[in-house]
């Protein structure tokens, strides 16, 4: 049996909603919602990585590199923010950021 | 054939270790699982032929990604557990909404077909099968697309330093080494000299 592209297509696609469904169902924790974005990123790069090999085009990996360095700097930054913000309020619930009053 | 299995494989236990992700008890299995979803898609990538990246997933994600999330998990003292109280209401909603997500993205996927014409063009055959896949991409990055490249350096380089200056404290009553106060410091200040007599203390 061929493997095609919307086999790939498809496995990205259900990556990507586990993403989505796992920020709605863990709406506290601010770590699993940074953890289901990752999700979320690497679904999409599949979608990039399979474009590329199917339509013999290596600039979609281009992109997909692209996609990693963010979600590299991504996962810094809001590991950091989240850090800090335990040192200040001993907390990480999602309710209880609302310092700012935006 | 064995292309088929190995992709079975690698999607069914990225998707079901994607599952365990949102819905692990302990966010330190979460991140472990994450990793497993990782190591399976960059098993994916190689099936595509895109050695490089997965390399590259398995590098970035699990060996600094992954690791920074687990490190956080497991530093703060957090009640983990208070946090997963609303699992089981917000379930309704989520599975409403990812299921029509996941029904929209399946039909656009599905309804959608290649042109044919996209094929023709001789500018995308830029996958040349005499080299490897790492040459080729480096041939790619590194002329086609160097601002894009240049710019991922200086992204990597603001988070850095971003992260830094949002973690970094100065803690009060920590003795530091002040260099300037060091070289400043002259015997005449530093150093008394007393004549002792002999049989009797200061």
């Amino acid at each position: 049996m061929e493997i095609g592209l919307s086999h790939y297509l498809s496995v990205a696609a259900i990556l990507f909603t586990l993403g989505v469904i796992g920020i709605f169902l863990n709406r506290k924790n601010v770590i699993i919602i940074l953890m289901s974005i990752e999700l979320m990123l690497l679904a999409v790069n599949i979608n990039l990585v399979a474009f590329s090999a199917f339509l013999n085009n290596l600039s979609g990996q281009i992109f997909a590199l692209m996609i990693l360095t963010v979600a590299a700097g991504e996962a810094a930054i809001g590991l950091a923010i989240v850090v800090t913000y335990f040192r200040n309020r001993g907390s990480i619930a999602v309710e209880d950021i609302n310092m700012m009053k935006g | 054939m064995l292309t088929a299995l190995f992709f079975y494989l690698f999607a069914g236990l990225s998707i079901l270790s994607g599952v365990m992700v949102i819905a692990a008890r302990n966010p330190v299995h979460a991140v472990l699982f994450l990793i497993l979803a990782f190591f399976n898609v960059a098993g994916l990538f190689l099936l595509l032929g895109a050695e490089f990246l997965a390399v590259i997933l398995l590098i970035v994600y699990v060996g600094a990604v992954a690791v920074l999330f687990l490190f956080v998990v497991m530093m703060l003292d957090v009640d983990f557990a208070e946090l997963k109280s609303g699992f089981l209401s917000y379930l309704p909603v989520g599975l409403m909404i990812g299921g029509v997500l996941l029904l929209e993205i399946i039909m656009a996927t599905s309804a959608w077909v290649l042109n044919p014409a996209i094929s023709k063009l001789e500018k995308n055959k830029v996958i040349d099968e005499s080299i490897t896949n790492t040459e080729a991409f480096g041939r790619v990055l590194y002329t086609d697309h160097l601002y894009y490249f240049e710019a991922a350096g200086i992204l990597l380089l603001v988070a850095m330093v971003g992260a830094i200056v949002l973690t970094l404290r100065t803690r009060e009553g920590v003795k530091r080494q002040d260099i300037a106060t060091q070289v400043a410091r002259n015997p005449k200040d530093a150093i008394e000299i007393k004549q002792v007599e002999t049989g009797k203390g200061i």
